[in-house]
């Protein structure tokens, strides 16, 4: 089972807290990959006002028809993080030329673009990337996306975080979340690796999606370019996020009603019963079955862990104003948070939604039971 | 006959035909039930004459030193062997005879009778299904993928499930959303549960199998909770169950006879409840192409006051509706109006039969916004009454029928709105919940059963070899699809009730025991095919399931 661990924090921090609680859940995780998603970011990057920042890893190859290609579309380079890499990697890592963390201007032609096509065309310009690596192995890349950084390789997080010196100063956010991957059903594959993004939308899981082909299926027919990889069966959950958020317009209260809807005689007592209802016959190929633990951060920084309904993976969330911690392990979450009040620490169950938003003062909990807000 | 005698092409002997009545003269106390139980006349009194022959021994002395005959008469049982009163092999003789002294046997080779039962140029016709015994493809499916370690397989007996499915069209989320919010009008959605007992007219069945069946159903809904649903066929509906609150359980059927549609249309202003949907029958698994049959044996004062027919007439429904040309308007103006006359309250969809043009009606159906879903009766589906090439010969196995239809559905996104039903041949072979959930696996939202039923709850013994199979002329020895009383006397419909309700339980629990190690319960597996495997390459290609060996 995967390890999970996500920090939510007024401060910049170094992604190395995340990797140092990996380290201490690492009963968990059998070295198979690490995978980091940032954002919120500090240092350098906080002043890039909005300009994408392509993650990936690159072939000197590979990095050429990059640069060809991004020139080609009018794509310059506003900043970029070098990381040179010492030459024996660690056991089980691959060697690889390039890690590219780079930040680019937009071309001149996108001036007047609304938001919803920019946010388009950069998911369509990452798709053509990994499409054109995939093509001659010469690419893999994670995301393209204002403030977001994402890491990912395969090896023990530790040793892959000195080997990247993920501790350097330039590397600082206020949202982290980090996997450690127990490798189950599928080879290991990078692709494969969580967090997933789409479009400022991220989410980790451990557990299995017992449901994952027909929540698949679904995805990959609603005629959205974006709904494509599925290289892990959990990659449906970022999706489905994604999908009721900018499909269908609902917030994150409303993400557990979708994956895991309220059986009959709970709908027959809630007071929004017969919306909730139809949204779980229209949403019905979007049920899970666990077992699931789900952490996810969405476009405006906000910080949420959810469970299955039955079969509850582990997870727990603490911390104190200013610096929250969602982990899969108790243990985790200590060793990032000693110092907090573990009376408050929350574990959700099956109906609940944990939430800290952009101001990270308070662990918001949300159950399926209480009342929507209104639609609007 | 002697054996210089007469014979004409149609003389069989007993060795001609599909099943040889054994009778034991010792045990056999001449009490006379099996000739009066046949249904068919097959067996009847015999007065046998025997010759015994009296050798003296040598050196035997008296008064009778030569040979000699005495001539007896024994009186047992004579089976007949006019093809028109052949056994079907009910074995009803054995079930009454107090000493089990008489048993059908089936022959040791395929029969010499196939071949006569057409005479005055009439083909066979004939209850049942298609004659296959070989286990069909359904009953190789396997459920391959079991939770284990990295994903907790669920308990059976003790955690939640909700197996229910949806009958109805089902707008995508983003136009129900809409829709809610402006409070425009939503397609009826019905939430049932996926084993429905499918369309057996009241005419087709005795009055004491319906009743059965509709208590039996009322008690799962009304006691069990469980939204167990019951179509009625194609030959009306009682008019007290109209006007009752139990109609909410019943799917009405309508087809190309319109049997019994005067009572409902009239009925509207007077129920208390909406139908659960209506079943437009466009076509049928058992006799693909060709219509309704219900012969005049079993229509009587009652089936016809039902049916608006007159008494003692064949009732054959032509094989399409004369009135539709085109699926674009005339089905969609026929979905529209069963829509109108419930003030679209109810869902109305279509039945077919299993065919290779399955996919052209479904994505005809999948424009039309009313179409509350798809029924397909697949090659295996019963009938009361079909002329036995349509039986055996006619019509698409559901598996692959089912599974493209489903797949069609997902390259057009529109798999969670327009229900699949399958049906024909589930449960063929006794394997109810193994055959539904694989049919489930590749893509239907529920299936329904017939024969089934029939054989669990009220004791059919017909088989796809060919044994009993008369439903179509009101002699079934069970009383399922008689209409004399004196037959359907026999079958209690409580105790028909009971049964309903027991295989109902039964295959609540097989589901869950399928469904369970495969880590669901939250939602019915709709098109989890990764969950299936088959031992056979081709199948599992063709089926876009998983080839294990």
């Amino acid at each position: 089972m995967c390890r999970l661990f996500c920090l939510t924090s007024e401060q910049p921090q170094s992604p190395m807290v995340a990797i140092r609680a990996l380290d201490i859940m690492r009963e968990g995780h059998d070295g198979s990959g690490v995978g980091l998603f940032l954002t919120d970011l500090g240092g350098p990057f906080e002043g890039l006002e909005g300009a994408p920042i392509l993650s990936g890893i690159f072939t000197n190859e590979g990095l050429k028809r990059l640069d060809e290609f991004m020139i080609g579309i009018g794509f310059t380079t506003k900043y970029k993080l070098s990381i040179r890499v010492r030459k024996n990697p660690p056991p089980g890592t691959p060697k690889r030329d390039v890690y590219l963390i780079r930040a680019y201007d937009y071309p001149e032609s996108w001036e007047g673009l609304g938001p919803a096509e920019i946010q388009y065309r950069l998911m369509m310009i990452r798709l053509r990337l990994r499409q054109m690596g995939e093509e001659k192995e010469d690419m893999i890349v994670y995301s393209f996306w204002p403030d977001v950084i994402m890491i990912k390789e395969i090896g023990d997080p530790m040793s892959v975080a000195e080997y990247l010196q993920l501790d350097r100063e330039e590397l600082q956010a206020r949202v982290i979340m980090a996997q450690g991957r127990q490798n189950t059903n599928y080879a290991i594959n990078l692709y494969a690796c969580h967090p997933f993004f789409i479009q400022g939308v991220a989410t980790m899981t451990n557990g299995e999606n017992t449901a994952f082909v027909p929540i698949r299926e679904f995805l990959m027919s609603r005629g959205f370019p974006g709904y494509t990889g599925y290289n892990s069966d959990s990659e449906v959950f970022t999706h489905i996020l994604h999908f009721m958020l900018y499909r269908l317009g609902l917030g994150i209260e409303m993400y557990k009603h979708l994956i895991t809807p309220l059986q009959d005689q709970e709908l027959m007592r809630h007071p929004s019963g017969p919306f909730l209802k139809q949204l779980k016959q229209s949403c019905r190929r979007l049920i899970i079955d666990g077992p699931n633990c789900v952490i996810g951060c969405l476009p405006d920084k906000t910080v949420f862990m959810v469970h299955d309904r039955k079969k509850l993976r582990p997870g727990v969330v603490g911390g104190k104003p200013g610096f929250y911690v969602f982990a899969s392990e108790m243990c985790g979450l200590d060793a990032a948070v000693p110092d907090r009040d573990k009376s408050k620490d929350f574990q959700p169950m099956h109906l609940d939604t944990a939430i800290v938003g952009p101001d990270r003062r308070e662990v918001k909990r949300c159950s399926q039971m209480e009342p929507l807000p209104l639609l609007h | 006959m002697f054996a210089d005698g007469t014979i004409t092409p149609s003389t069989l002997s007993v060795k001609d035909l599909p099943w040889q009545v054994h009778w034991d003269r010792e045990n056999c106390s001449f009490c006379g039930r099996c000739t009066a139980v046949c249904p068919v006349h097959a067996i009847e009194l015999g007065v046998h004459r025997k010759r015994l022959l009296h050798a003296p021994l040598l050196g035997e002395t008296g008064g009778n030193t030569s040979s000699s005959n005495v001539y007896q008469v024994y009186y047992g049982i004579r089976q007949r062997t006019d093809p028109a009163y052949a056994c079907v092999g009910c074995a009803m003789c054995n079930l009454v005879c107090p000493n089990g002294s008489i048993i059908p046997y089936r022959s040791d080779e395929i029969d010499k009778l196939r071949f006569h039962i057409n005479r005055g140029g009439q083909p066979r016709r004939r209850g049942g299904r298609r004659n296959d015994p070989a286990p069909g493809i359904l009953d190789r499916i396997k459920f391959i993928r079991i939770s284990m370690l990295t994903d907790p397989a669920l308990d059976a007996g003790r955690h939640e499930f909700e197996l229910r499915t949806l009958l109805g069209r089902v707008l995508p989320p983003e136009e129900s959303l809409r829709l809610y919010r402006e409070q425009g009008w939503f397609p009826p959605v019905r939430e049932i549960y996926p084993l429905i007992i499918g369309a057996m007219s009241f005419g087709a069945l005795s009055p004491t199998m319906w009743e059965g069946l509709q208590m039996g159903v009322a008690y799962l809904n009304e006691e069990l909770g469980m939204p167990v649903r019951i179509c009625t066929g194609e030959g009306g509906c009682p008019p007290r169950l109209l006007r009752s609150r139990f109609l909410k359980y019943v799917i009405l059927q309508i087809a190309s006879g319109y049997f019994g549609w005067d009572e409902i249309i009239h009925a509207i202003p007077e129920m208390k409840e909406d139908p659960c949907a209506i079943e437009i029958k466009y076509g049928q698994g058992a006799k693909p192409g060709d219509g309704g049959l219900l012969m005049w044996y079993k229509v009587n004062k009652l089936i016809a006051a039902i049916r608006g027919v007159p008494p003692g007439v064949s009732l054959p429904s032509p094989p399409t509706h004369q009135t539709k040309y085109s699926i674009e308007e005339a089905v969609a103006k026929m979905i529209q109006s069963m829509y109108m006359a419930w003030g679209f309250r109810v869902p109305v969809y279509p039945k077919i039969s299993g065919t290779s043009t399955a996919l052209a009606v479904l994505n005809n159906l999948t424009r039309n916004p009313y179409a509350a879903g798809l029924a397909i009766d697949g090659e295996d589906g019963g009938t009361g009454a079909a002329y036995n090439v349509s039986l055996n010969h006619m019509g698409h196995p559901i598996a692959s029928n089912i599974r493209d239809c489903y797949l069609n559905l997902v390259k057009v996104g529109k798999q969670n709105e327009i229900p699949l039903f399958a049906a024909g041949g589930v449960g063929k072979h006794g394997n109810l919940a193994a055959n539904a959930a694989a049919l489930i696996m590749l893509g239907a939202s529920g299936v329904q059963i017939g024969k089934y039923i029939m054989q669990a709850a009220a004791g059919c013994i017909g088989s796809e070899s060919d044994r009993c199979n008369i439903c179509n002329i009101g002699l079934c020895p069970k009383g399922i699809t008689s209409q004399d009383p004196r037959l359907y006397r026999r079958l209690d419909p409580e105790k028909v009730a009971e049964r309903v309700v027991d295989v109902f339980l039964s295959f609540d629990t097989e589901l869950r025991k399928i469904v369970a190690p495969l880590g669901r319960s939250t939602s019915l597996p709709i098109g989890m095919s990764d969950a299936l495997g088959i031992d056979d390459y081709y199948a599992a290609e063709r089926l876009q399931i998983k080839y294990v060996i």
